[in-house]
């Protein structure tokens, strides 16, 4: 029994994200006075829950071999949605929370049902999720919905002190709640473990006796869950609905799961390469601020060449090859 | 150990496609605690009985007992509930996942409503001792060669209740080593009660683990026998049956010569200067095929011959520059050349008819006329498109040539038959005019009537002086057709015959073993 | 007689029949939507906006075509477009005087040659390094907005040049100019496409890439020039647009072409799945699409809401052209039999 000497990406890619996080954060704080504080740190965390949550969902939906461009739109439908029911109907904020939770997982449903009933592609369906998504947004309202609610200015404002030493808000508790059931999911859940199988080699899967279909739709339906919980926490944030928030987010989402680790051919990766990857994408944010004169657009770019970089190393070492004895064809 | 009741009885097996019967009436019986084969040529019908048996297809007609009761599995999952599992040439796994996960995966052990990582480990270990394996069970499946993949394939089969195991073509991607230990397990199996299902197209490997052999021809049912009552010799004559050589080349050669005939083709390679048209020195790819020589004369009709898997293809996608070789030279008409694509080949004109006419040959929904004058038009290059009117002329004249039936030159070739499929793609290299054409199993899946034509057509071109390699698993049209013969035994040329020695049995047996 | 048997066979004669239906519903349910009138010398009407709109789109559905003819997609050419007009408007400058910082024939060659650039990027990642056509075309989309941002230092900029004008308002012998353009552009694709073997290599690399390396076709380049193309045709939208509007919005520009685009190429008869491509089919599909949108703002629709439609419409052609779409509403089970 002969074994190769191939480089298992899983880990080292988490770790080669980690690192650069490590070395963008070092760098900030050499370069810039008042960078490297704790609360700095945890800001990270503060600013990004919403990119966190979604970017849990995403990471299970490309692991699956999929895609899903709609979560920007459906942030915004979210925040509409959220904005419109608290102060247009006056519904109460448990109810509105429900409503708003269901809308998310029935529209990633749907979008999965189609995709895997049909047998159509994952990117043209999300795609036209993405757009029928914003229209509904201008559906409920052109303009910016403010929320009075005082539910949301609690958590707008509540900041949750530890020894004095830093604060988060309660949407980083929502966030690393979703990490943490992400985590579990996707290593002690036998729907975690089909998701692999199915990234890995779906004809594969369907031979083995997985539940293909059921497991498939189930993500694109976690994931609308995961845009609708960012779009609220969003809320929490910005205090408004505003159907043009979370324009080009998808991006952001997509890029954030592969930086952290997760090949785009899908059935590797994880929860907590992702996490590292977001907050490289919240310390290149705030490098640029910090920096003051470059245009907050770089980060676009910057997060595009990151993106770029690992996609094709990941294409690299597929062509190396997939194990030691090579078929002929 | 063999008990008198068979577990799987399949009776009066039909199956049909349209034109073709693919089982005419076929049995088979498989028994508890042997090793039943099933042998047959390109076409026979023995990976369409199998299909049958594991859902891939549902028969037309007759009936399948398991243990008894009548069934009629409509996918492979139904029929893997039914405890008939089967072994695929390529591993039906993940390799993304451990060990441990592809045998347990679906059924993994949980405590508490999580997955439990060590139980699911200690029982992937034990799954595996049972074939007498002890691997890290931990490691990703990639990092493992194929051999072990497949004993992970078998004990995630293990893990389920099976009755019957298929293993379809387990052994060509193994080396010597490895087929032993997967026999050593197909044997341990065995003795256990298990009853298998073995396909396999090398002869020594049938002779070193089957009980029982099944021969089919033509899709029909031969026989079935005791290995140990079957010599090697009487199988494949089985397998081939016996024909009528109803011509051959080089008894036209002669006939016609004798009659002084003025189209009667000239002795091979004495026309032009004597050098070959094409000439391979030590030519070879490592994992491909072992460094080989040939050469092929104007007006020679080349064969190549051997089984399945043999080497023919790779030596041909050399000869054509769609695959590099890592040694040896080729040489095109006295000039040492490098081909490192297709075109290049096309330009120095070759042509090349893929075995795969599906994957590899046709454009489905280009028109006949489209798909015939691809080449040609590589030949005169981007900038030169070929006039519409001159297209239709010579797509119009091929398909009169070859006898294509279609509705009309700009019909998709699609939807045309395999067989007027494969002129299309013939058609398409002759209106290149090639010096030399290789012929990569021109007459897979054509009815009788197709393949006559074909080789007529094959020999009538040789007549002009092309030279022309050609491929085939049947014997009996390799030898129809030419001039010479190499022989291919698991990608390696043993030998290569003229002659008198130009029979069935001289072919035979090197392929058995012999040189 | 072939031909005149084969016309409702033929896959343009739907896209026609499509735009015809449209039309018609529009003769009966909008008033005024066929009235021309002249003034100052132009045809001004409902139609004619509908093609003066319709401009970029049609010049995105050319490249796109022969990009999906190949079994690829390009969701970049939005992107492409805001960066080719910011860097057209950027070079122009905008001075209120009116004078251009650089002469308008630099800086349009300036947005063509980077537009073309942006295409020769996607083009090498999926020739050369073998990425799926969908995450290659992602990576210009995330960077390519930016870039764009950048370029135009995040502020809209607006162009008073006059002159440049002409591209996206002006009129040639009473038809909008743009059109000239659209009409060059298709006339040149065309001719390349079918006047030389291109077109038939193109079909044949998206039938069946194996089969057409086999045949001698060098496949890498073919897909490498496709999506050098799109980028450039990108780049004459952007500039058409950037023209129309004299100004360029980096965030803005391009917002949602690429899947008018897309629908516009689809409608007209290019599967998704590659192969036979309909250059005109694609122009008419655009035709579709303006024409969709304007009636459905006839209607008092806001365009936000209009992509709602748009979205719609490209999941209901999804679903025709899925087979088992299809099979579940005819209830024929699969189209050929399994060869053994």
């Amino acid at each position: 029994m002969t074994k190769s000497n191939l480089i298992n990406p899983r880990h080292v890619s988490m770790f080669v994200t980690l690192g650069l996080f490590i070395l963008l954060f070092g760098t900030g704080s050499v370069l810039f006075y008042g960078f490297f504080s704790l609360q700095n740190f945890w800001n990270l965390f503060i600013d990004n829950s919403y990119l966190l949550i979604m970017a849990v969902g995403m990471t299970f939906v490309i692991i699956s071999g999929g895609i899903d461009l709609s979560v920007g739109s459906v942030l915004a439908l979210s925040t509409m949605m959220t904005s419109a029911l608290l102060e247009k109907a006056g519904l109460p904020p448990p109810v509105v929370i429900f409503l708003v939770l269901l809308m998310g997982t029935v529209f990633g449903f749907s979008m999965g049902y189609i995709i895997q009933t049909f047998s159509l592609p994952p990117f043209i369906i999300t795609l036209a999720g993405l757009y029928l998504a914003r229209g509904l947004c201008y559906v409920i309202s052109l303009d910016t919905i403010g929320i009075t609610n005082p539910f949301w200015h609690v958590m707008a404002r509540t900041k949750i002190r530890f020894f004095g030493l830093f604060f988060i808000s309660p949407s980083v508790v929502i966030a690393l709640a979703m990490v943490a059931i992400g985590m579990f999911l996707s290593r002690y859940s036998r729907f975690g473990r089909n998701i692999f199988a199915i990234g890995g080699n779906e004809q594969s899967a369907l031979l083995m006796g997985l539940p293909v279909a059921l497991t498939k739709i189930s993500i694109y339906a976690f994931n609308g869950f995961c845009s609708a919980l960012g779009g609220i926490v969003f809320t929490f944030y910005t205090l408004s609905g505003y159907a043009l928030n979370g324009k080009n987010m998808e991006m952001d989402v997509i890029a954030s799961v592969v930086i952290g680790g997760t090949l785009l051919t899908g059935g590797v990766g994880g929860v907590l390469g992702t996490v590292f990857a977001v907050l490289v994408y919240g310390t290149i944010q705030v490098l640029i601020v910090f920096q003051g004169t470059l245009n907050a657009w770089w980060t676009r770019i910057a997060i595009g060449f990151l993106f770029f970089l690992v996609t094709t190393l990941q294409r690299i070492f597929e062509n190396r090859g997939t194990g030691v004895k090579q078929l002929e064809k | 150990m063999q008990t008198e009741t068979a577990i799987v009885e399949m009776k009066k097996i039909r199956k049909e496609f349209p034109g073709v019967l693919a089982l005419d009436e076929v049995d088979f019986r498989l028994f508890p605690g042997e090793v039943h084969t099933i042998m047959g040529q390109n076409g026979a019908g023995k990976s369409t009985l199998v299909k049958v048996l594991t859902g891939v297809y549902r028969a037309d007609g007759g009936e399948i007992l398991l243990e008894g009761n009548p069934i009629n599995p409509e996918s492979p999952l139904a029929a893997q509930k039914l405890g008939i599992n089967t072994l695929y040439q390529e591993i039906n796994l993940c390799l993304n996942l451990s060990v441990a996960e592809n045998i347990c995966i679906g059924k993994e052990p949980r405590k508490l409503g999580r997955i439990d990582w060590s139980a699911m480990y200690r029982q992937a270990e034990k799954a595996l001792a049972r074939l007498n394996i002890t691997i890290d069970v931990t490691e990703n499946l990639s990092v493992y060669s194929i051999a072990v993949q497949q004993m992970t394939a078998i004990a995630r089969v293990l893990n389920s209740e099976a009755k019957v195991l298929v293993f379809d073509e387990p052994t060509s991607s193994l080396d010597e080593n490895e087929v032993e230990q997967l026999f050593s397990v197909v044997r341990k199996l065995r003795d256990e009660g298990m009853a298998i299902l073995f396909i396999t197209h090398f002869l020594n490997q049938t002779y070193q683990i089957s009980d029982r052999i099944t021969v089919l021809k033509d899709g029909r049912f031969v026989g079935e026998y005791r290995a140990e009552n079957l010599p090697r010799l009487e199988l494949i004559t089985k397998m081939l049956g016996k024909e009528l050589t109803v011509f051959s080349q080089r008894a036209r050669r002669k006939g016609a010569e004798e009659s002084g005939h003025p189209d009667a083709p000239v002795e091979a390679g004495k026309r032009g200067g004597g050098e070959p048209l094409i000439r391979a020195e030590g030519l070879g790819l490592h994992g491909s095929v072992e460094p080989f020589n040939l050469k092929v004369e104007e007006g020679e009709v080349m064969g190549l011959a051997g089984l399945l898997g043999s080497g023919r293809s790779e030596a041909a996608k050399l000869l054509f520059g769609i695959d590099t070789p890592d040694e040896g030279d080729f040489f095109i008409q006295g000039r040492k050349k490098k081909l490192p694509s297709p075109k290049q080949a096309i330009l120095e004109g070759m042509g090349f008819c893929s075995e795969d006419r599906k994957n590899e040959g046709i454009f489905d929904e280009l028109s006949v006329r489209d798909n015939i004058i691809q080449a040609l038009q590589i030949k005169k290059g981007v900038f030169h498109s070929i006039p519409k009117a001159k297209q239709q002329q010579i797509a119009e004249k091929l398909i009169k040539e070859l006898s294509i039936k279609t509705p009309h030159a700009g019909y998709p070739v699609g939807k045309l038959s395999g067989g007027n499929q494969q002129k299309v793609i013939l058609a398409r290299w002759l209106a290149t005019q090639p010096v030399v054409l290789i012929l990569d199993e021109p007459t897979r899946g054509i009815d009788v009537g197709a393949k006559l034509e074909i080789m007529e057509q094959i020999l009538n071109l040789s007549k002009t002086g092309m030279g022309i390699i050609f491929i085939s698993s049947e014997f009996e049209e390799v030898i129809r057709c030419s001039d010479r013969i190499a022989v291919l035994r698991d990608r390696e040329f043993i030998a290569e015959l003229d002659g008198e020695n130009l029979n069935e049995a001289k072919i035979m047996h090197i392929i058995a073993g012999g040189k | 007689m072939e031909r005149l048997r084969s016309l409702t066979q033929k896959r343009i004669f739907w896209p026609i029949m499509a735009l015809v239906v449209l039309m018609g519903f529009n003769l009966f349910f909008t008033p005024n939507f066929f009235r021309l009138e002249i003034k100052d010398g132009h045809l001004y009407g409902n139609l004619i906006d509908i093609i003066k709109n319709s401009a970029p789109i049609m010049v995105l559905a050319i490249g796109l075509t022969l990009v999906i003819a190949t079994k690829g997609i390009d969701i970049s050419v939005g992107s492409v477009v805001a960066i080719s007009a910011g860097v057209a408007a950027m070079l122009i400058g905008n001075g209120v005087k009116g004078d251009p910082t650089h002469p308008i024939f630099v800086a349009v060659g300036a947005a063509l040659l980077v537009s073309l650039l942006a295409g020769l990027w996607n083009g090498m990642l999926v020739s050369r390094i073998g990425m799926q056509p969908i995450i290659a075309t992602l990576i210009l989309l995330v960077a390519g907005r930016g870039i764009a941002m950048v370029t135009t230092n995040a502020a809209i900029v607006w162009l008073y040049v006059r002159p440049f004008a002409y591209l996206g308002q002006g009129y040639l012998l009473g038809l909008p100019f743009s059109i000239y353009i659209v009409i060059l552009l298709l006339v040149f694709t065309h001719l390349a496409t079918r006047y030389t073997a291109l077109g038939l290599f193109i079909e044949s690399v998206g039938i069946n890439n194996t089969a057409a390396r086999y045949t001698g076709i060098n496949a890498k380049n073919i897909l490498l020039g496709v999506y050098t193309f799109c980028g450039f045709t990108a780049g004459v939208a952007g500039l058409i647009v950037c023209s129309t509007v004299m100004s360029a919005d980096g965030n803005n520009a391009g917002n949602g072409y690429e899947m008018s685009a897309i629908l516009a190429v689809v409608m007209g008869g290019t599967s998704l799945s590659g192969g036979k491509f309909y250059l005109f089919g694609s122009i008419i599909g655009a035709l579709i699409v303006q024409t969709l949108t304007t009636t459905i703002y006839a209607f008092g629709v806001p365009p936000e809401i209009a992509q709602i439609v748009i979205a719609l419409v490209v999941i209901g052609i999804s679903l025709i052209q899925s087979d088992k779409f299809r099979a579940l509403f005819y209830g024929i089970a699969g189209k050929k039999a399994v060869q053994p």
